[in-house]
């Protein structure tokens, strides 16, 4: 009887003050729309940002005459460094196949197989990709790893550079997504607080006839779930609408672009709808502290 | 009705003594001075404002049950402040106030509401709900007690039928004249039948025929044994109802006239055309 009573009572107060419903229902929907189209974004840059991250890798380059047992050997050699996670070996044979296949002409006119045998080296973290190319090389002083190692790949400041940008990247896409949650929140909670200041003189009215405060501030929170759930839903079905006409019909585009994994669809909704209705109806409880000291 | 809190116990002692429908009834026992409860108790209560404004100094009084008391003043004499002690919405900087036997300042925060509901109040600007009809405004007095549909559908037209409003029912406040909305406002304090009904100003922004009308019905109530206080700049009219009266003038009582020349069993109909007598109508109002 008391929840429908309380139901009740903020039906009530939504229609006799529907304006400032209507616009605490505005601020949830914008808001939300913006975050759920502003979640996958920052992950599909983090995405794109940790793939470029992990082509991240040091190629070694045998002496032309190396032997099936010197590429063994160094292929343990390799193994046996700190932080490397994988290696990859590119024979002559193979290395001439590819390049062959991408520019048939100049491999024609060169007629024998320049290519060395190669070793992809991929670090675990692509921040130690410096780590391991000083131990493959030898350092500053002495020689490489290897005496049948022809060279190291020295992309150095390639490395740095990607390093650099996927960082700055990932730090901008975060720092973004904390401003705008704490933007969202903020204008859902002042814009309750703007209906509930219009309402004040009602709840010093009801304390005074002995309301007691959770008396006063269930239908306010009820009010809150209301607003943001409706806000929620319908930011979510513009959204479902916009994905259905615009991304689906790109989505076979997309794999073509190495396809970033993004939040799914369920899971977005999901944490916008709990979002919605959470910081409105703990906005509208909080807001009202003020209010009811009578 | 609330039965749930110890507070309310002075409503349902005061209810069965006036017997199911109190208003009903004409004539009170008059009870012998000796035997009468204070229902409200200052001892020395001084208020200072945090702005430095005494608002009370060292003030003493007690009403007894039943009372009719005006308590008159000019502005700024601490009228106001009285009231606002006694439903709690200020503390006393000293001194204790007892209300029906209870010590307010040990009244906790969370059972300032409880204790509110065995008060009714009237205000100078009425204090209605804007968004809430008639018929709501005196409801939701008895739904924050928690009283069920019933008991809302029982006693909500009765009271707006002893107040005169049972044609406005489904009007909002902002539909009525001001007279009708203090009588929205004095059927809400009085729904709970609360042992003590407190007016601040309830007369001021209305005109004197209608003040008269207001008088007539807090009267009407106070002979159903309920306590009245009414805090009241109005001279003529409080010399003419011939009540006790408290007069306050910068925070100190400076007159308790206990014993007016009046008849305690004089009924609503001669208190009024009492009230309506020429003397006191102000010259250039009819």
């Amino acid at each position: 009887m008391r929840l429908g009573f309380f139901v009740r009572e903020a039906m009530r107060s939504m229609r006799r003050s529907a304006a400032p419903s209507f616009a605490a229902l505005a601020t949830v929907l914008v808001t939300m729309l913006v975050l759920g189209v502003f979640i996958p974004i920052v992950q599909a840059t983090n995405g794109a940002a940790n793939s470029v991250r992990g082509r991240v890798m040091v190629d070694v380059y045998m002496k032309a005459g190396s032997t099936a047992a010197d590429d063994a050997r160094v292929r343990s050699e390799i193994l046996q460094i700190p932080h490397v996670k994988q290696v990859q070996f590119v024979s002559k044979a193979t290395a001439y196949k590819q390049q062959a296949a991408q520019f048939p002409q100049a491999y024609q006119l060169l007629g024998s197989n320049p290519l060395p045998d190669t070793f992809h080296v991929i670090p675990s973290n692509p921040s130690y990709v410096l780590a391991i190319h000083t131990a493959l090389s030898g350092g500053n002083g002495g020689g490489p790893l290897d005496s049948s190692i022809a060279s190291v790949s020295n992309k150095q400041s390639d490395t740095q550079k990607i390093l650099e940008v996927t960082n700055l990247v990932t730090i901008t896409a975060a720092v973004l997504t904390v401003l705008l949650v704490v933007a969202s929140i903020l204008l859902i909670a002042n814009t309750i607080r703007l209906s509930l200041y219009a309402r004040r003189r009602e709840v010093e009215v009801m304390k005074l006839v002995g309301a007691t405060d959770w008396f006063i501030r269930w239908p306010f929170v009820i009010e809150g779930i209301i607003v943001g759930a409706l806000g929620a839903l319908l930011a979510i079905a513009v959204l479902g609408a916009t994905k259905i006409a615009l991304l689906d019909p790109l989505a076979s585009n997309w794999t073509l672009i190495a396809a970033p994994r993004t939040i799914a669809f369920t899971v977005l909704v999901a944490v916008l709808l709990g979002a919605g209705v959470l910081v409105s109806a703990v906005g509208s409880g909080l807001s009202l502290r003020r209010f009811l000291r009578v | 009705m609330a039965s749930t809190d110890s507070q309310s116990g002075i409503v349902r002692r005061r209810q069965r003594a006036a017997g199911a429908l109190p208003i009903a009834v004409e004539t009170r026992p008059i009870e012998a001075p000796a035997q009468r409860r204070s229902v409200i108790e200052f001892r020395g209560v001084s208020k200072r404002y945090p702005s430095g404004d005494v608002g009370l100094d060292e003030v003493s009084f007690s009403i007894e049950r039943g009372d009719f008391v005006f308590l008159v003043g000019a502005t700024g004499s601490g009228k106001s402040t009285v009231m606002r002690l006694l439903i709690k919405e200020l503390e006393p900087t000293q001194g204790t106030i007892r209300v029906a036997g209870h010590d307010l300042n040990q009244i906790k925060r969370k059972r300032i509401a409880f204790y509110r509901r065995n008060i009714g109040v009237v205000f100078q600007d009425f204090k209605l709900l804007p968004s809430r009809t008639v018929y709501d405004n005196v409801a939701y007095a008895l739904q924050v007690t928690g009283g069920s549909r019933r008991e809302i559908r029982d006693k909500v037209p009765d009271i707006l039928r002893l107040t005169g409003l049972s044609t406005k029912l489904h009007n909002y406040p902002d539909q009525l004249s001001g007279g009708e909305q203090q009588r929205v406002s004095i059927a809400r304090a009085f729904v709970n039948h609360p042992p003590l009904l407190l007016a601040d100003e309830p007369t001021g922004n209305l005109d004197p025929e209608t003040s008269v009308d207001i008088m007539r019905l807090l009267y009407r109530i106070n002979r159903t044994g309920t306590t009245v206080l009414i805090a009241s700049h109005d001279q003529a009219m409080v010399d003419k109802m011939r009540r006790r009266v408290l007069e306050l003038a910068h925070g100190r009582i400076v007159r308790d006239e206990a014993t007016g020349l009046y008849t305690r069993d004089e009924t609503t109909r001669e208190f009024a055309r009492r009230l309506r007598a020429p003397s006191g109508r102000p010259p250039g109002l009819e």
